[in-house]
């Protein structure tokens, strides 16, 4: 009995943990799965009808916005936030004293809320409140900066707030990587004559490709789900030109009462995780294993 | 002749912990310079210094005849191995010897070129399209070598290069360094902990320790002629006895007395060092001493000596006998007939002997 129990004690300890995401997670995307494929409106129906709610969800124009949406977000945002946060750690890699305070300060943002930077940054950029009317205030009245409340450009008042929150955590995780090469490679690039900048775009950067790898990983998702973010920022708005797919899902399943097409956009938001996600962990499994 | 490389009175310091103070060192041309001393005493620092990868808080570096001081690494025409290697890791083997030419505007035709002779000569030729993670120790030293000799430099600076080859490979290596060396005629400053590697391959040693100069001299001097009790414990394997031993005047020279338990103490006449302090520390060499009758000479004294321990070792057999509390160890021929818990005659060959005081450690003959 006793050697029975030692044996299968850690299975007793993680059969509750195993079970509870056995069924709210690999059981609820198969519920939305099986939902997605519906006529369900307010209520969930269960009679199989096939792609109906897919075709919908490609014909609808505020699909098409979110998609557009996440596209620019996604791809503004990755691109900034790396190219932020590279910049910041090649500064804060020059040995100056007060590295400890700044790296502190820089990655502050990321201990935020997403509702906490949505809102202050709502403010900040609200044209009543914030940048503009503090401008205007200094004497410049033709000043104007009221991206939020533009159709057009409200979408990169997002991808502001949002590089502001990521950078300094990318800046963290490029800053590691920098000081993990080592130190002799670099001394023996300065005696080689290589200048500054070539040490570091061709010798440096080139041997961190895992990290740009990571940081790219965590960005894309954090940008595939962003949804807070928008909610506390823009609400979706102005109309819904900053819907993003996680915002079109939560509108139509809690406020239209769409449940189908809630359930089918989930899917596409998953299915394009799983396009990012999945190549790279076999990848990283594939290099641990070889 | 004017040195390649002449230190004088470096001093260096990190904060207000002194590293370096006040070194004096020369190098002439072709001349190969080894800075050896145990780990921590800082050696890399002043190839570092030497490099200008470090700041120096005193005193000045010429190289070539030029005052380098405050001339930035890349401008002092030096060339330099790291004991890591320090191979550019995402670049091939090719592009790792010639990158740094490439930088500096050397034209292709003459990168390609200098890159042919240089694989030849350390026969990496069919690793050229490798990378760095692909190779062996051995073959990454081989390339961070390559991409020393393509410089062409004044000067050549290495760090450790072999620490981190396993005993074999290394003895291979120190031998083509120093056939390297004898082919390219050029000057070379090498730090390592090694007192093996010292001795093969310097034409003159430094000794270190705790950032002070112990000794400067040719690998015979310094074995011979060790400047204090450190060096002559440091530089030697196995080491020199160090035997503590009191001293007085006599008709026919200096008696020297050295206490052992269980026996009557050892005396021995020396009849060519005057003027020593009653108390001293005695330093013979293993070789120095020998079995009775395998060794002639006028200074040749024999004495009868418990044998503790008999450790054949091949081509020599060693003997260890406790002299004033000491083991001390001499070097047989391979025939002997040492039992341990015997007695034998010892043969000290005083010609060769050293004295040192005992409360400061230096050299008293
Ligand atoms: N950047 C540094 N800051 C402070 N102390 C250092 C630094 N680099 C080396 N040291 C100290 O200098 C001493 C000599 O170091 P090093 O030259 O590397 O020794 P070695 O190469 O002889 O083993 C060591 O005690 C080490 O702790
Ligand atoms: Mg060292």
């Amino acid at each position: 009995m006793a050697a029975w129990l030692e044996r299968n004690v850690p299975r007793i300890l993680l059969a509750p943990s195993f079970l509870a995401v056995l069924v709210f997670v690999y059981g609820f995307i198969a519920w939305t799965a099986w939902v997605s494929m519906t006529r369900s409106r307010l209520l969930p129906k269960y009679e199989i009808e096939g792609f109906i709610q897919y075709e919908r969800l490609f014909a609808a124009p505020r699909w098409d916005t979110a998609m557009n949406n996440l596209f620019i977000f996604g791809a503004l945002f990755i691109v900034v936030s790396m190219l932020l946060g590279l910049l910041l750690a090649i500064l804060l890699d020059q040995k100056i004293r007060t590295e400890g305070a700044l790296r502190t300060i820089y990655l502050y943002p990321m201990a935020l809320s997403m509702i906490v930077t949505g809102t202050a940054w709502k403010w900040i950029m609200n044209p009543g409140l914030g940048i503009e009317a503090m401008v205007r205030g200094w004497g410049f009245d033709e000043f104007a900066f009221d991206w939020v409340i533009d159709p057009d450009m409200a979408i990169y008042a997002i991808v502001v707030a949002a590089v502001w929150q990521a950078s300094g955590f990318v800046m963290a995780l490029f800053l590691a990587g920098l000081r993990s090469v080592d130190e002799e490679i670099i001394r023996a690039a300065r005696v080689d004559g290589i200048p500054t900048w070539s040490i570091y775009s061709a010798i440096i950067i080139p041997s961190m490709a895992p990290i740009f790898l990571s940081a790219f990983i965590v960005l894309a998702h954090l940008a595939i789900k962003s949804f807070d973010l928008v909610i506390a920022l823009t609400g979706g708005g102005p109309g819904y030109a900053t819907d993003l797919p996680a915002t079109y899902m939560y509108a139509m399943a809690f406020s239209r009462g769409d449940i189908g097409q809630a359930a089918s956009s989930a899917m596409v938001m998953m299915t394009v995780v799983f396009a990012i996600v999945v190549p790279y962990l076999y990848s990283e499994l594939r290099a641990k294993r070889g | 002749m004017e040195a390649m490389l002449e230190i004088r009175n470096l001093d260096k310091s990190y904060g207000a912990t002194e590293i370096l103070k006040d070194i004096n060192v020369s190098a002439e041309p072709g001349g190969f310079l080894v800075l050896v001393g145990p780990s921590g005493c800082g050696k890399s620092t002043l190839l570092n210094c030497i490099a200008g990868l470090e700041s120096i808080s005193g005193g000045s570096i010429h190289i070539g005849g030029r005052d380098m001081t405050h001339v930035s690494p890349k401008d002092r025409n030096i060339a330099m191995v790291f004991q890591s290697y320090a191979l550019y890791p995402t670049m091939s083997v090719a592009r790792n010897i010639t990158f740094g030419m490439k930088v500096r505007g050397v034209d292709r035709a003459t990168r390609a070129s200098k890159l042919q002779d240089v694989a030849r000569q350390l026969q990496i030729e069919q690793l050229l399209d490798r990378r760095p993670s692909q190779l062996s120790g051995g073959q990454r030293q081989r390339v961070a070598m390559g991409r020393a000799l393509v410089r062409d430099p004044q000067l050549f600076l290495f760090d450790e290069p072999l620490s981190n080859l396993d005993a074999k490979l290394r003895v291979e290596m120190r031998l083509e360094i120093k056939k390297l060396h004898h082919d390219l005629g050029a000057t070379m400053v090498y730090v390592t902990h090694d007192q093996i590697e010292a001795m093969t391959l310097a034409t003159k040693i430094v000794v270190l320790k705790d950032g002070v100069v112990q000794q400067i001299g040719s690998p015979a001097e310094i074995y011979r002629r060790p400047a204090n009790l450190f060096v002559a414990d440091f530089m030697g394997s196995p080491a020199m006895n160090l035997i503590p031993a009191r001293t007085s005047r006599e008709s026919g020279g200096t008696r020297i007395e050295i206490e052992r338990t269980g026996g009557a103490p050892v005396v021995l006449i020396d009849t060519r060092n005057g003027d020593l302090p009653e108390e001293v520390i005695l330093g013979l060499r293993p070789e120095d001493i020998a079995e009775a009758g395998f060794r002639a000479g006028e200074e040749v004294q024999e004495v009868k000596c418990l044998i503790d321990m008999v450790e054949p070792a091949g081509a020599d057999t060693f003997v260890v006998s406790r002299l004033a509390g000491r083991q001390v160890t001499a070097r047989l021929h391979s025939e002997t007939t040492a039992q341990p818990g015997s007695t034998l005659d010892l043969a000290f060959d005083l010609g060769k002997v050293s004295y040192f005081a005992q409360d400061t450690g230096e050299r008293l003959n």
